[in-house]
C-alpha cells in the first residue's frame, strides 16, 4: 500500500510548496557572482539559451544568452525565474522511507537495497514485467538511455514508458506513418521564410512564447496568420483569420479545409504526383466535408473554412504548427494526419519557410522519446518488434536479442495494469502522474494499491508523497548531459552547481541499482560522457542517428540536428529537401481521415465541453513553478474561463465560485467571465492537485495508436456554488487611506 | 574583472542611436518583462515595469508601459527637490534616493502613469532604461527576454529593414504635447492624441466566433 504516510496538510508544511521569492540570502545580500555557466531553460522543448549566475555552489540568477541562436537572450517568465528552484527549503537532501508517521531519512545504500530487493521480490512473485518503470522527458537523453537500458537489462521488465506518452506521441506516430520518420521536419528559422503560418491547436503565446516573435518575423515580411482554436489566445488575437472550433473536432475542420484546397484547385499536382502516394483516398475521405457540414460539427463559419482554405493555397512558402490542442485527442494520431495532409496537398515539404511541425511539449520531448525509454522504442528511433532493430542493439549492448523484453504497456496502460493486479511495483522518474494522468482520483487509487512505489525526484511530488522509498535525485541545473529540442536540435546542457546534502545525481542513483541488480557489467559508465559515447554508437546507423556528435561540437556548433551520421558531417536542420521523405520509396503517404466524435459528448446531464491546458507562468504539473514565488504570484489558482453567455445562462458573474463536474469528478474554482472563449466550452489550466486538479475531471480514454489520453475534450456541469469575495487593489486601498476612512 | 563585466562591455560605449520601442498590439501578457526588471541589480525584487489587461473581459489585449524617457520630463520639472536627473544620452532617471522627499508629485504630473512611490523606502523609482546595462552598449533586461519583441531595442534603420509600422514619439495630452525618447507603434504618420486615441488601431480579431454570421450557438442543451 503505497499511502501517503501522512495528511495533505503535514506534507505541505513539511514538504511544500513552498514558495522562494528571492535569490539566497535575499535581495540585498550583496551576493558576488562567482561564474556564468551557458546552459538552456529547464522547462520546454523551446529550450533557450540561458547564462546562468553562480555564487558558490547556488544558482543566484540568470542573463540572457544573446548568442544562442533559437531564442537570442529572450525567456518567458519561468526561463526568467527558474534559478528560484535551486536553494530552496523545498528541496529533498537525502534518501526518505515511509513509516508509519511519515517519512524518515536512511542511508543512501539501504534505500537502493530497499529497492532493489522489492524489485526482486515483486518480479520472483508475480513475473518480471510485475514490476514497471516510469520516466519522463525533462531528463537529459543520456538519463533517458540509461532508463530504457536499466529498465530493460537490469529490472528486466517490458513496462518501461515516459511521460512523453501524455505529450508528444501522436505527432510521433503520424509522422512516421505519413513521412517516415519521427521529428519536426524543419528549423525554426523556416517559420519566418513563410508566406502564411497556419496554428492548430497550440497557444503559442503562453506554451511556446518564444515562438510568437518568428511569427511575427513571418508577419513582418506580409504573411497571413490562420489560428484554430476554441480560445482567443493572446496571438489569435491578432490573426487575419481565426477559426474558434468546438473541443474535439479539428479532423473535420481540416477535412473541410483540404475539401476546399480540392474543390478550388489550390492543391500542387506536381508535388503529389512526384513525392506522394494516397492522395485519391485522402480526397475520397474529405469529399462529403464541404464547409456547410463542418460548419455544423466545428461550429466554424463556412465563410472563414473558405478563407482559411484560400489563405493555406495560395501560391508561396507555408508553414501549419500543432501542438496539444489537436493532439490530446482519442483521434489525435487522425488530428494531426490531417494536417500533414494539408502541407502534402499544397506541396509544402523540403523546401524554406515551408513544413507541418510539431511544437514539442518537453524540455526533451523529441530526444527523450528517441533512445530506449519509450514501451516500444530502441534507441536511435527503431522499433522494439522489429528483429533487425533488436539485434543491432543487443550486440551493441552485449546482450542477446532474447534478453530484451518486448513492447510493454504506455504510461496510462500501465496504472489500469495496477488495478487489475498485473502491475504490483513501480520505479518512477521525472513525471508526477498524481497531477498528470487523466481521472485523478483513479491514479490515486492504482497507487495506493501498489505494493512498491520507489521514486526518484528533487521535491516531494504529490505522487512521491504515495511513495515507499524517494530517493533524492538531482535538478536539471546539477548535471549535465544533452537534449534534443522541438527543432530537432541538440544542445548540451552544463552543470551549474553540484547536488547539495545527500542528493544525488539521478544517473548515479540508476548505476547504483543497476549494479545492486547484479546488471553492472551492462552500464561501465563513470558518467553522462560515458554513456553519451555509447548512446552516440548505438544510434549509428538508425533513424535519430547521433553518431557524428560529440558535446564539444555541440557546445562549438551551438546545437547539432539529427541526423548527424559522422564527425564531419553538418546535421540536418531541414528534413526531406527535393521532396524526398524518409519511406523506402522516398514518397510520403496521404493517410485518409474520417473524422471520428471525441469519446464523450454533452448530453443533458453534463452540457458543457470542458478543455484543458495551461497558463504561462507554471509548466505542467507544477512540482517546480508551483515552488517559484513570483510565478505562483502571476497565476495562483486555477480559474474557470466561460463565456458572459453561459455565464448568463449558469447565473454566474465574474469570480464567482463555481462546482464543474464530469462523469469522473469534481472542482470548484472562481470563474473568469470572458468573450474569448466558446460559448459551449470551459477552460481550466491543469497544474494544480488535489482538489484544484483539472484532471479530477479529464477522461482517461487513449487514442488507439498513439495511446494520448483525451484531455482536450469531455463533458462537464457547471454550478454555481459562492458568490465573489469582494477584492479591493492597491489603488483602492491607497485612496481610502488618504481619504481616512 | 568579475564574471559579469563580460556583458556590459565598454562602461563608455553610452546608448548611442539605440531607440526603445513598444508594439502593444504584439503583446502577449506573458511577464516576462516584468520578472526580467525584478532581477535588475539596482532595484532588486521590485519591477519598474508596467503591465496590465486593457479589458480582460472582452480580450487578451495587454499593456506594457515603461518610462517613455521624455524630452522634457514632466517628473523631473514637478520634482520640488530637484531628484529627477535626465543624462546626456536622453535616459531619464530613477529618483535620486538622497534627494527624493517622497511628495509623489512626479506620481501625479507623470501623463504616461510611470513612477511609483514605494512607501517602503520613501522613495520614487521607476525605469532608467536599465542604464547601468545601456549606458555600456547592452540592452534593457525587458527588451532583450520578451518573447514577441513586443518590446525592442536597437537602431531606427534596423526597425526599418525589420520591423512593420510607424514609430511614434510624439504625445498630445489635451493642450500638453509631450516628445519621447522611447517610441510606439502605430500605423500611420503623426502624433498620437490621448485624448482622441487616433491611429492606434490595433490588430484584433472582430467577432471572433462568428456570431454574426451563424448566429448565437446553443449554451447549454
Amino acid at each position: 500500500m503505497a499511502r501517503p504516510p501522512l495528511t495533505e496538510a503535514d506534507l505541505i508544511d513539511q514538504y511544500g510548496p513552498h514558495l522562494n521569492h528571492a535569490p539566497p540570502g535575499g535581495w540585498n545580500a550583496g551576493i558576488a557572482v562567482d561564474r556564468v555557466v551557458n546552459t538552456h531553460c529547464c522547462f520546454c522543448g523551446q529550450q533557450c539559451g540561458i547564462k546562468l549566475k553562480v555564487a558558490g555552489n547556488s544558482v543566484v540568477g540568470f542573463e540572457p544568452w544573446y548568442d544562442f541562436p533559437f531564442n537570442q537572450g529572450k525567456l518567458c517568465p519561468k526561463g526568467v525565474k527558474r534559478y528560484l528552484q535551486g536553494a530552496h527549503e523545498d528541496r529533498l537532501l537525502e534518501p526518505l522511507e515511509r513509516t508509519e508517521t511519515g517519512f524518515v531519512p536512511v542511508s543512501w545504500p539501504s534505500a537502493v537495497d530497499r529497492v532493489a530487493s522489492e524489485i526482486r521480490r515483486i518480479q520472483a512473485e508475480s513475473g518480471p514485467d510485475a514490476f514497471a518503470v516510469v520516466s519522463g522527458s525533462s531528463l537529459t537523453t543520456e538519463k533517458t538511455y540509461l532508463l530504457g537500458k536499466f529498465a530493460r537489462l537490469a529490472v528486466g521488465t517490458a513496462n518501461v514508458d515516459y511521460n512523453g506518452r501524455l505529450c508528444m506521441v501522436s505527432a510521433a506516430a503520424a509522422n512516421k506513418k505519413a513521412l517516415g520518420m519521427d521529428r519536426a521536419p524543419n528549423p525554426w528559422s523556416d517559420i519566418p521564410l513563410a508566406d502564411v503560418v497556419l496554428v492548430a491547436g497550440a497557444n503559442i503565446a503562453e506554451c511556446a512564447p518564444i515562438t510568437t516573435d518568428y511569427i511575427w518575423r513571418a508577419r513582418d515580411r506580409g504573411a497571413k496568420l490562420i489560428m484554430a482554436d476554441p480560445r482567443v489566445t493572446p496571438l489569435a488575437r491578432t490573426a487575419d483569420c481565426f477559426l474558434g472550433l468546438r473541443p474535439g473536432t479539428d479532423a473535420a475542420l481540416m477535412a473541410a479545409i483540404l475539401n476546399q484546397l480540392i474543390a478550388r484547385d489550390l492543391v500542387d499536382h506536381d508535388f503529389i504526383s512526384a513525392h506522394t502516394v494516397g492522395f485519391e483516398d485522402a480526397a475520397a475521405a474529405v469529399a462529403a466535408m464541404t464547409p456547410v457540414v463542418a460548419q455544423e460539427i466545428t461550429g466554424v463559419p463556412a465563410s472563414r473554412i473558405e478563407a482559411a482554405a484560400e489563405l493555406w493555397g495560395a501560391p508561396g512558402t507555408g508553414v501549419l504548427l500543432h501542438a496539444r490542442g489537436i493532439e490530446h485527442h482519442t483521434n489525435g494520431v487522425d488530428n494531426v494526419l490531417s494536417c500533414i495532409n494539408l502541407g502534402l496537398a499544397t506541396g509544402r515539404y523540403g523546401r524554406p519557410g515551408c513544413g507541418v511541425m510539431t511544437i514539442t511539449g518537453q524540455a526533451n520531448g523529441q530526444g527523450g522519446r528517441e533512445h530506449g525509454q519509450k514501451a516500444d522504442q530502441l534507441p536511435g528511433a527503431r522499433d522494439i518488434s522489429n528483429p533487425e532493430h533488436r539485434a543491432v542493439v543487443a550486440q551493441h549492448w552485449g546482450c542477446s536479442p532474447d534478453d530484451i523484453p518486448a513492447a510493454g504497456l504506455s504510461y496510462q496502460e500501465q496504472f489500469e495494469a495496477i488495478l487489475d493486479g498485473r502491475i504490483k511495483g513501480m520505479l518512477l522518474i521525472c513525471t508526477n502522474p498524481v497531477v498528470a494522468l487523466p481521472d485523478s482520483r483513479r491514479v490515486r487509487e492504482a497507487l495506493d494499491k501498489l505494493e512498491f512505489f520507489a521514486v526518484i525526484d528533487f521535491f516531494m511530488s504529490e505522487t512521491a508523497s504515495h511513495a515507499d522509498v524517494v530517493l533524492a535525485g538531482s535538478l536539471h541545473e546539477e548535471d549535465e548531459g544533452i537534449v534534443t529540442t522541438a527543432e530537432g536540435r541538440c544542445v548540451k546542457i552544463n552543470a551549474a552547481v553540484t547536488p547539495p546534502g545527500n542528493a544525488r545525481r539521478d544517473w548515479e542513483i540508476i548505476l547504483d541499482l543497476a549494479k545492486r541488480l547484479d546488471a553492472e557489467r551492462y552500464f561501465p559508465f563513470e558518467g553522462p560522457r560515458d554513456i553519451f559515447e555509447e548512446l552516440r554508437r548505438v544510434s549509428s546507423g538508425a533513424i535519430a542517428d547521433y553518431a557524428g556528435m560529440t558535446w564539444e561540437r555541440l557546445e562549438a556548433e551551438h546545437g547539432l540536428f539529427w541526423p548527424c551520421p559522422t564527425e564531419d558531417h553538418p546535421g540536418t536542420p531541414r528534413l526531406y529537401e527535393g521532396g524526398r521523405f524518409a519511406h523506402a520509396d522516398g514518397k510520403a503517404r496521404f493517410i485518409p481521415v474520417t473524422y471520428r466524435p471525441p469519446a464523450e459528448s454533452v448530453d443533458a446531464d453534463y452540457p458543457v465541453w470542458l478543455t484543458t491546458g495551461r497558463v504561462i507562468s507554471q509548466f505542467l504539473s507544477g512540482t517546480q513553478t508551483r515552488r517559484i514565488g513570483p510565478l505562483v504570484d502571476q497565476y495562483p489558482q486555477p480559474l474557470v474561463e466561460m463565456h458572459p453567455r453561459l455565464a448568463a445562462a449558469l447565473g454566474a458573474s465574474e469570480g464567482d465560485l463555481v462546482r464543474v463536474s464530469s462523469r469522473r469528478g469534481e472542482m470548484t474554482a472562481p470563474a473568469q467571465v470572458v468573450e474569448t472563449i466558446r460559448p459551449d466550452t470551459v477552460f481550466i489550466p491543469y497544474h494544480w492537485p488535489g482538489a484544484s486538479a483539472a484532471n479530477q475531471l479529464t477522461n482517461p480514454v487513449l487514442d488507439p495508436v498513439s495511446r494520448i489520453p483525451e484531455y482536450k475534450v469531455c463533458a462537464v456541469r457547471v454550478e454555481v456554488v459562492g458568490t465573489a469575495e469582494a477584492t479591493r487593489d492597491r489603488r483602492d486601498m491607497t485612496l481610502t487611506d488618504e481619504a481616512g476612512t | 574583472m568579475s564574471a559579469l563585466e563580460e556583458f556590459f562591455g565598454d562602461p563608455d560605449v553610452g546608448i548611442g542611436d539605440k531607440i526603445y520601442v513598444i508594439d502593444q498590439s504584439r503583446c502577449i501578457g506573458c511577464n516576462a518583462c516584468v520578472h526580467a526588471c525584478t532581477e535588475c541589480d539596482t532595484h532588486r525584487g521590485h519591477s519598474m515595469m508596467h503591465l496590465e489587461f486593457v479589458d480582460r473581459a472582452k480580450s487578451t489585449q495587454t499593456a506594457p508601459m515603461v518610462c517613455m524617457h521624455c524630452d522634457d520630463p514632466t517628473c523631473a520639472e514637478v520634482c520640488p527637490a530637484d531628484a529627477i536627473k535626465k543624462t546626456e544620452d536622453g535616459v531619464v532617471q530613477s529618483a535620486a534616493k538622497e534627494r527624493c522627499i517622497g511628495c509623489s508629485n512626479c506620481v501625479i504630473a507623470c501623463p504616461f502613469g510611470v513612477p511609483e512611490y514605494f512607501p517602503e523606502y520613501d522613495v520614487m523609482m521607476k525605469c532608467d532604461m536599465c542604464y547601468d546595462r545601456t549606458s555600456a552598449g547592452s540592452e534593457p533586461m525587458c527588451t532583450s527576454v520578451c518573447p514577441s519583441e513586443a518590446l525592442w531595442y536597437g537602431t531606427v534603420e534596423e526597425f526599418d529593414a525589420t520591423r512593420s509600422g510607424v514609430l511614434c514619439n510624439d504625445f498630445q495630452f489635451g493642450n500638453n504635447r509631450v516628445t519621447t525618447a522611447v517610441r510606439t507603434v502605430v500605423h500611420e504618420p503623426g502624433p498620437l492624441d490621448a485624448l482622441l486615441g487616433r491611429s492606434s488601431e490595433p490588430r484584433v480579431v472582430e467577432d471572433p466566433f462568428g456570431f454574426d454570421e451563424i448566429g448565437l450557438p446553443e449554451v447549454l442543451r
